[in-house]
């Protein structure tokens, strides 16, 4: 692996490898945009056979125009898995969690990063140890106790679970950047004799609020594509999240190829949404750490 | 004043210490508990010390499944890494440079799609993709005259785990790009202009400045994509169902298993523990590493 394996100098300014180059550059591109296409393939795929009537899968395949476009296979399974139901639900809950969930690490947050409470750093060793546990370790008593609780089945549990799972990272990650918060501020809010909930909420929040909107929106999309916890807890249709709704239809006698790929799309959709939407927040979360 | 600030602060840790407790610990000392005991979830739990314990190290599906997860970490971890570091750094550093900033942004959004659709969803478009009746992969190597290539991708034992590799792959890619893309944005570009001054290879450049300056994130991603590997249930869920014949068993999936459909919570909990145990060293070490990394 030394110099002998190095291709001859790309970007080189040398305008006798001019030609050169610009083959290079083209083949470059185009195997990187092969790649591309082939990650965003299967999607493609199922774009492409949603809209298509059975006979037309039947005859002529997956990879086919559609020879008319068809929403029957979308409508049909939008009305038999009353999808309307299962995306308010999945929007209720990741909604709250995402509201919760930042509240939550804000107040935690608040305590271990500007105020410094005895004991911050076993706190933060907790908070870190709680975002690498693997749900299957907590899952059966949360099923027993919240059976107890007559909470099993119902949106509630999950959104509580999901509050404090997610405000686990939340607050491990607000924690280092309240450690940074400038002084002069709270100095400021202090001076004009704000107490503290009134620094947290009139200086502390808005201040950072961008790194706030980034927590909110990791949280949303990440309650959102959930899948083990509710596939547990959500065991009636009328409660079911999008992904639980779709896993627990499959293999079901009614989903041929036509029906899987547009109850496929509908499932794909909101999450491809929350990507166009968000995609800057994204990018900069990534780019901050917030990762999982 | 700054003395002032010190104290006062505990009561806003209240919430997040009741919601934890409720949430997190109780539950992972029972877990714990429970490991202890043979309990089918109804009546009372028996006491039978390390008996779960000692089962699980002779339970060759127990071994098998953690097998499975080492050739998961080549899938989600080591191959998306590689490949990342690659793509990140020809798209940073060329493709942007050269082709033009939109076209990078717009691969990369490409390559990270993946990752924000829901798993259950994306397998289920797998399932029907690999299908070996109807699939659109047994249909596309049937057109090209390739159809003797094509086979039952999910149920057959011998390519089920690579089918399995083969999504995750396609699934963790993106994940990598974006943050070695993010970190090669701190990187000085007078030093790449320095190495071009010197006559450095392209190549020599990746290795030289490149990778040695996005180790954070190296590190960052290679720990967060070993524990997702380590925790894998919903593809495998919705993918195989850890078949054909146990073919793609995993820890979690495993565990499931026991909790829920043959009601031996005691062994379910026996092997949650484990698997904590596991991520917790790991990530531990890993921190070590990094910390020892960074101290240099």
């Amino acid at each position: 692996m030394t110099i002998v394996t190095a291709p001859p100098e790309l970007d080189k300014t040398d305008t006798s490898t001019r030609p050169r180059r610009s083959r290079a550059r083209w083949i470059i591109l185009a195997v990187l945009l092969v790649l591309c296409l082939l990650v965003v393939a299967p999607i493609l795929v199922v774009v492409l056979n949603a809209f298509k009537t059975p006979a037309d899968y039947a005859s002529n395949g997956p990879l086919s125009i559609p020879e008319s476009i068809s929403f029957q296979g979308i409508v049909d399974f939008w009305e038999r898995v009353d999808f309307t139901r299962k995306l308010l639900n999945s929007l209720v809950t990741a909604l709250s969690v995402a509201v919760l969930g930042v509240l939550l690490s804000v107040l935690n947050a608040y305590a271990l990063g500007i105020g410094r409470v005895r004991g911050r750093v076993w706190f933060l060793v907790f908070f870190l140890v709680a975002n690498l546990l693997p749900q299957e370790v907590l899952v059966y008593p949360l099923y027993y106790i919240s059976k107890a609780l007559y909470l099993y089945d119902s949106p509630v549990a999950i959104i509580i679970i999901f509050t404090v799972i997610q405000s686990a990272f939340g607050t491990y990650l607000l924690s280092s950047v309240y450690d940074e918060f400038p002084r002069e501020l709270l100095d400021a809010a202090a001076v004009d004799g704000a107490g503290k909930w009134r620094t947290l909420f009139g200086v502390v929040v808005p201040v950072s609020m961008p790194t706030l909107g980034v927590l909110f929106t990791f949280f949303f999309i990440w309650t959102w594509n959930e899948f083990f916890l509710p596939l547990i807890f959500l065991v009636s249709a009328d409660n079911q999240t999008v992904p639980v709704a779709l896993a627990v239809l499959q293999g079901d006698r009614l989903m041929d190829a036509t029906a899987t790929s547009a109850s496929a799309l509908v499932g794909i959709l909101p999450a491809v949404l929350f990507f166009l939407i968000f995609q800057r927040t994204l990018t900069r979360g990534i780019a901050a750490g917030a990762i999982k | 004043m700054s003395q002032k600030r010190q104290g006062g602060y505990a009561p806003f840790l209240i919430p997040g210490i009741v919601a934890s407790l409720a949430v997190i610990v109780v539950p992972l000392v029972m877990t714990v508990g429970i490991s202890f005991t043979k309990w089918n979830g109804v009546t009372d739990p028996q006491w039978i010390g390390f008996d779960n314990y000692t089962r699980l190290f002779g339970d060759a599906n127990f071994w098998g499944s953690f097998g499975h997860i080492l050739l998961l970490i080549v899938a989600m971890a080591v191959i998306p890494t590689l490949l990342g570091l690659v793509l990140a750094a020809v798209l940073f550093d060329y493709v942007a440079k050269v082709v033009g900033d939109r076209w990078a942004r717009i691969l990369r959004s490409g390559f990270y799609l993946p990752q924000v659709l829901p798993v259950a969803v994306t397998g289920i478009v797998w399932v029907w993709i690999l299908h070996p009746s109807y699939g659109a992969l047994n249909r596309i190597l049937d057109s090209i005259g390739l159809g003797s290539l094509g086979r039952d991708w999910l149920g057959d034992p011998d390519w089920a785990l690579l089918s399995v590799m083969f999504v995750m792959i396609w699934f963790q890619l993106g994940y990598p790009v974006v943050m070695f893309m993010a970190g090669l944005q701190r990187i000085d570009p007078e030093l790449y202009e320095a190495a071009d001054l010197d006559g450095a290879s392209w190549w020599q450049r990746f290795r030289a400045i490149t990778v040695k300056l996005i180790r954070p994130e190296l590190y960052v991603v290679l720990v967060t994509t070993t524990i997702a590997a380590l925790k894998i249930f919903g593809q495998v869920y919705v993918l195989t169902k850890g078949g054909p014949s146990n073919a793609t068993l995993v820890p979690s999936y495993f565990a499931w298993q026991n909790y829920f459909q043959k009601a031996q919570v005691g062994y379910g909990s026996a092997i949650s523990t484990v698997l904590t145990v596991i991520i917790v060293i790991l990530a531990f070490v890993f921190l070590r590493l990094q910390n020892r990394e960074s101290a240099k």
